[in-house]
């Protein structure tokens, strides 16, 4: 008689699928490895960011790590999810023995290993070409909370849009708040520079908390905890709302 | 474990999407070794039939079971003996059939071999070519060995041989009518009465989301009343589709001619009686008479094709249109 495996051997499983097909997807390689070290080198070789008061890589890469969670979970992760289910790729293996549950953890599996390479082209291309050491004071954990909470929210708004809309929405508006998140994120410009109701309605959005506390958490910046909730909060409403509203076919 | 009841069992199954009624009732039955195929025209309720028996859907009344458990609440224990071959495959176009293959088979516990599957469904020259490259047969084929490979003890394919060319099909029917062998219990869904004759066990007809007959296909076709069939070699105008129905009511009152749906211009029946001697001589002297071309003529019992269009109307709705 037919019996499922381990759930663990299926997840894997799935998780080195979902890389493999993300390698093979030559925009999702651009959006989320080639874009935030390009904007890394670009505007920290240029010298165009105003208003900052030290050298523009320590500004810029806090900024460009947050815009790589948002590269992974908001635009590579929604927009594939949106075009599984378009294809009924997600119909498909609800028929499977896959526990639901093991197709997300697979999901997020794949996004987290995803994240790791970015967080480290990140840094070599900061540190390499651009000279940059990391500050003083840094927290490991609070990197790590940055990257888990940053994953949830952005993560949890591209599984949002690839559940409710269809693939082509989801790739329009996934590639619109990349966009906007960029510029109004305090990625690439600080958050005073922005006219004053953008940056009222900036200041509550996720990209630029998540940007905050990599800042304090590689030893820059303020105090976190503002952030952190606010982060909490995006991640708790993003990912509760994904799962209320997801459909799988 | 034995199994002492069906595999998969509908009884007085309801569906109904808003107020529309798809499914109106419907109880079947497959066993294990058997292969049954639910035919009917597109629209008569096949898919959502199978889709409620794979657990995708709820019935709205009615029970449901597979193995004697509900699919609903069946979970991974219960969708690992199941085989599914959906409408439209559930691929992604970037994935190749050997990593799709291989992953489906990481998810069971006693997979068969990817390689032996791949070489058995002839995927062996695609195995690592997208599948956005592949013909319809070819992905109708990769759906089929995905069905295969967790080596279930039931099996619900949905059009399993649509898309595919002959030679394809003719192969992907020998697999099939194998499978029901080796003590598998197969519900496949189709349209092509060709899959019916050639594997079908049992036959179950579903029309308007009811079942409207079922049997084996040689009772099928012999429940159909038997009438004389003739095809002549042109479509009749109206005014020798007028003479023809004088002549007819003529000698056998009650009895008309009217075009046989579906069987091509010419083909006509006699509907309202039997067969019968002084039926076969006006037709023919009629022919005579007209100088029209009598092709064919007989009065044998009705095929299963004829029996299924006499049940559904399905052809017939077509030739109108």
């Amino acid at each position: 008689m037919s019996r499922p495996a381990s759930p663990l051997r299926a997840v894997a499983a799935l998780t080195v699928m979902e890389l493999r097909l993300t390698a093979r997807r030559g925009e999702n390689v651009l959006v989320t490895m080639v874009i935030p070290a390009g904007v890394l080198v670009f505007f920290a070789t240029v010298g165009i960011v105003p208003g900052i008061a030290g050298r523009a890589v320590d500004f810029l890469v806090p900024g460009t790590l947050a815009l790589a969670l948002i590269a992974s979970g908001l635009v590579n992760l929604g927009i594939a999810t949106a075009y599984e289910r378009n294809y009924g790729v997600l119909k498909r293996l609800g028929g499977s023995p896959l526990p639901r549950w093991g197709l997300v953890a697979a999901k997020l599996a794949a996004v987290l290993v995803l994240e790791a390479l970015q967080v480290a082209l990140i840094f070599a291309v900061a540190t390499i070409v651009l000279g940059w050491t990391v500050a003083p004071g840094s927290s490991p954990a609070l990197f790590a909370l940055a990257v888990l909470l940053g994953t949830l929210a952005f993560a949890g708004l591209g599984l949002l849009l690839a559940g409710t809309l269809r693939a082509e929405a989801t790739l329009a508006v996934a590639n619109g708040l990349f966009l906007v998140l960029l510029i109004v994120g305090g990625i690439v410009l600080p958050m005073d520079h922005l006219p004053g109701p953008i940056q009222a309605i900036a200041a509550v959005l996720p990209a630029a908390a998540l940007t905050d506390v990599f800042r304090a958490s590689l030893g820059g910046g303020t105090d976190p905890t503002g952030p952190l909730l606010l982060l909490g909060v995006w991640g708790l409403i993003a990912a509760g709302l994904a799962i209320r509203t997801f459909r799988w076919e | 474990m034995t199994q002492a009841g069906p595999a998969l069992a509908l009884e007085g199954v309801v569906k109904r999407y808003g107020t529309r009624t798809v499914l109106d009732g419907v109880s079947l039955a497959v066993w294990p070794g058997e292969l049954v195929a639910l035919l009917g025209p597109n629209g008569a309720g096949k898919t959502t039939a199978v889709e409620i028996l794979e657990g995708y859907r709820p019935a709205d009344g009615g029970t449901v079971r597979v193995f004697d458990v509900d699919p609903r609440v069946g979970g991974p224990a219960l969708r690992a003996r199941i085989g599914l071959m959906l409408q439209g495959g559930g691929l992604d176009p970037r994935s190749t059939p050997r990593e799709v293959l291989r992953l489906y088979a990481a998810f069971h516990t006693g997979a068969r071999s990817v390689d032996e599957l791949v070489a058995a469904l002839g995927l062996g020259p695609v195995a690592d070519t997208p599948v956005r490259r592949l013909s319809g047969g070819e992905r109708q084929r990769l759906a089929l060995a995905l069905a295969l490979v967790g080596d279930p003890d039931v099996l619900l394919l949905d059009e399993p041989t649509a898309g595919m060319d002959p030679e394809a099909r003719r192969t992907t029917r020998e697999l099939i009518a194998g499978l029901r062998t080796e003590g598998r219990a197969v519900l496949l869904t189709t349209h092509d009465l060709g899959d019916v004759e050639r594997l079908a066990d049992r036959v179950v007809i579903l029309h308007r989301g009811s079942i409207v007959a079922q049997g084996t296909p040689a009772d099928l076709a012999a429940g159909a009343a038997p009438r004389l069939r003739f095809r002549l070699a042109h479509r009749l105008d109206p005014a020798e589709f007028a003479s023809l129905e004088t002549v007819i009511a003529g000698v056998t009152p009650g009895a008309r001619p009217i075009e046989a749906a579906g069987e091509g211009p010419g083909a006509m029946l006699v509907d309202g009686v039997a067969p019968n001697p002084v039926l076969v001589a006006a037709v023919a002297t009629w022919c005579a008479a007209e100088g029209v071309q009598l092709l064919e003529l007989r009065s044998a019992a009705a095929t299963l094709e004829e029996r299924y269009l006499e049940l559904t109307g399905d052809a017939a709705v077509e030739a109108v249109a």
